[in-house]
């Protein structure tokens, strides 16, 4: 792997090339590649003669939402005291540690995974890995599909399920949703619609969320819960 | 959006479809063929632009199975998700079951026991036997031989399906793998019994290469029809009889070493020109050598446990970090991609479903033939709509 890293900086000019490891014991660690060079380092991948990575056997999108931390920090403050000296009461200024718990939000990203092997070598996989810049309105990433055809309906599904776009992909439209579905609902964050009909006969909370839907398109007040199964 | 007026971006520099101009006698016709399609085998549609006969364009569309499997296993445990695999390819649900559990006991490093290693084997080959059975049989019910020849095929499947409803308690819906073993174990009668249906499975690959081999409207509508280069076979990520069929000598089988495959002597045959009729009897001399290799595995197989005693079944919670695992499925590469969080449920579970990939060439081997004979290219491809949207 390391190799692999050095002979992709040796070649591409400019990569930046970051090793990620895994601590599974599948050992199957991973290069993240910056999105600025990744088509070059692609093509250098599947090009060279040592590595020849010509198959691209998967791509997937990986959700990650923004996470909210809580640090525990220890702090020291000086604080002001009242002591009992020898001339009676006295203000003394004294160190304090205080455990103090801090919360940070981690912005959430997007990454696209792909895993390479090579056909003409007989060994894999590569795993090589973008990320986007967010979740929200920087999903830009660049579309390997030039360099191997086979990313051509899983870069799709990729864009339809979690919105990753990838600039330069010769056909970008939803796959398995269809063209006028908003949502892309791989996304952790996603919420089934309210009339998603997962229920035969809605009960309980699925019958007041589907009353409250029929309500708000009809413009009628929702049916009491006794009522409804008359 | 019809299919004539989708404008492929940045048309050079990569691995495209070429693009066939209309000869202007006349208008286009576009046609879209399927969700119901009899020969869509599913809910599947291709819209196609004809000039004249002739296909100049075809987009394959997707989505109409679609379920999100991926967004309902990451809801569900690892175990739970086991029984959903089956749903995946409906005709190959061990071989599914196969490349789940593999790529869980990769995530975790698990050990399985031989004798459930060799119940892996035996159960996978058998199910490539059924699957290019029926697959041939259905290319030929696609060429107008309705019914005869697909029964054939379908005779023999239910032996096979026989042996897994005694074995696992369902025909289609196996469910049979677990992460470090089986399920439950074979006994002797049931060795005894698939002994005998092996016996049997040449003199039936005989008949059914008599039947068809040779045939002439078979050979006049196949050969030289859809034809794959290896090099674009390559680029596109086809995998298994379709990959083989140009030539490329690629099967995980033999290039990753997984389960036991290499105890058992077995080749791999390859085609020549990647036409139909080469995918066609790629798909037949599989089915001999998977007779091969059960002919070898079932009078050798050891006694002993069908789960390793390390095995974790409760509180399942795979320490975090990813795996990819991959088997030969029956119809190409087979792979599922884990990334756990620690947690009881995988955080990401992801499907490379061999159906979906293998079409992405669809267009390129459709172009310039007649609706016919989209027809066959489209089954000689082998999908299960089940996969493809899954």
């Amino acid at each position: 792997m390391e190799e692999i890293k050095a002979a992709i900086e040796a070649a591409v000019p400019g990569a930046q090339v970051e090793f990620v490891p895994n601590p599974s014991v599948s050992a199957q660690h991973s290069l993240r590649l910056s999105p600025e060079s990744a088509v070059a380092v692609a093509t250098f991948l599947r090009d060279d003669s040592e590595l020849a990575f010509d198959f691209l056997s998967n791509v997937s999108g990986v959700d990650w939402p923004d996470k909210e931390i809580a640090e525990k920090v220890k702090v020291t403050r000086q604080v002001v005291k009242t002591v009992d000296g020898p001339e009676g009461k006295v203000d003394q200024t004294v160190d304090e540690t205080v455990e103090e718990t801090r919360k940070r939000v981690e912005p959430g990203l997007l990454e696209a995974v792909y895993h390479l092997y090579s056909v003409a070598k007989k060994h894999g996989p590569l795993v090589i890995r973008m990320r986007t810049t967010n979740r929200s309105d920087k999903t830009q990433l660049p579309s390997l599909t030039p360099v191997w055809r086979a990313a051509e309906f899983q870069e799709r599904e990729v864009f339809d399920l979690y919105g990753i776009i990838f600039t330069a992909h010769p056909d970008l439209r939803r796959i398995l949703m269809w063209p006028e579905f908003k949502d892309h609902p791989m996304r952790k964050d996603y919420i089934d619609p309210d009339d998603f009909e997962y229920e035969p006969t809605p009960h309980d909370e699925v019958l007041k969320r589907a009353q409250a839907h029929r309500a708000a398109a009809q413009g009628t007040p929702p049916v009491e819960e006794g009522a409804a199964g008359a | 959006m019809s299919v004539a007026e989708i404008k492929l971006e940045k048309p050079d520099g990569w691995n495209r479809p070429p693009i066939i101009e209309p000869t202007g006698e006349g208008e286009l016709l576009e046609l879209a063929m399927g969700p119901h399609h009899p020969s869509t085998h599913g809910v599947f549609r291709m819209d196609v632009a004809l000039d004249g006969e002739d296909v100049i364009r075809l987009k394959p569309v997707f989505g109409y199975l679609h379920r999100n499997h991926e967004k309902i296993a990451e809801g569900a445990s690892y175990l739970a998700s086991m029984p959903y695999t089956d749903r995946l390819d409906y005709f190959c649900s061990l071989t599914n079951n196969w490349a789940y559990a593999l790529a869980v006991e990769k995530l975790v490093g698990q050990e399985v026991p031989e004798r459930a290693e060799y119940i892996r084997v035996i159960l996978a080959e058998l199910t490539r036997i059924q699957n290019h059975a029926a697959s041939i049989g259905f290319l030929i019910q696609e060429m107008g031989a309705s019914g005869t020849p697909l029964m054939y095929a379908f005779k023999e499947r239910e032996k096979i399906l026989d042996l897994f409803e005694s074995l696992t308690g369902s025909r289609m819906m196996c469910n049979y793998m677990r992460f470090g073993g089986c399920r439950v174990d074979v006994s002797a009668a049931w060795l005894d019994a698939a002994s005998k249906v092996v016996a049997g499975l040449p003199e039936f690959v005989d008949e059914f290469e008599a039947l068809l081999s040779t045939n002439e409207i078979l050979m006049a509508r196949c050969q030289g029809m859809g034809i794959l280069k290896p090099e674009l076979a390559v680029n596109a990520g086809v995998s298994g009889p379709m990959l083989r069929a140009t030539g490329v000598n690629y099967d995980i089988r033999k290039v990753d070493h997984y389960g036991i495959y290499d105890r058992f002597q077995f080749r791999v045959p390859l085609g020549d020109h990647g036409d139909i009729y080469d995918r066609y009897m790629v798909r037949i001399l599989e089915m001999r050598e998977s007779i091969k290799i059960l002919e070898q595995a079932l009078p050798t197989i050891p006694s002993g446990p069908i789960m390793d005693a390390k095995a974790k079944i409760r509180g399942f919670r795979p320490k975090p970090g990813e795996a990819y695992g991959r088997i030969e499925a029956p119809k190409g590469e087979l792979g599922f991609y884990l990334i756990s969080d620690g947690g009881p449920n995988p955080y990401r579970y992801r499907v490379r479903p061999p159906s979906l990939i293998n079409l992405t060439i669809l267009e390129d081997m459709c172009l310039g033939h007649n609706v016919a004979d989209v027809v066959l290219i489209f089954g000689s491809v082998d999908i299960v709509l089940g996969e493809v949207d899954r």
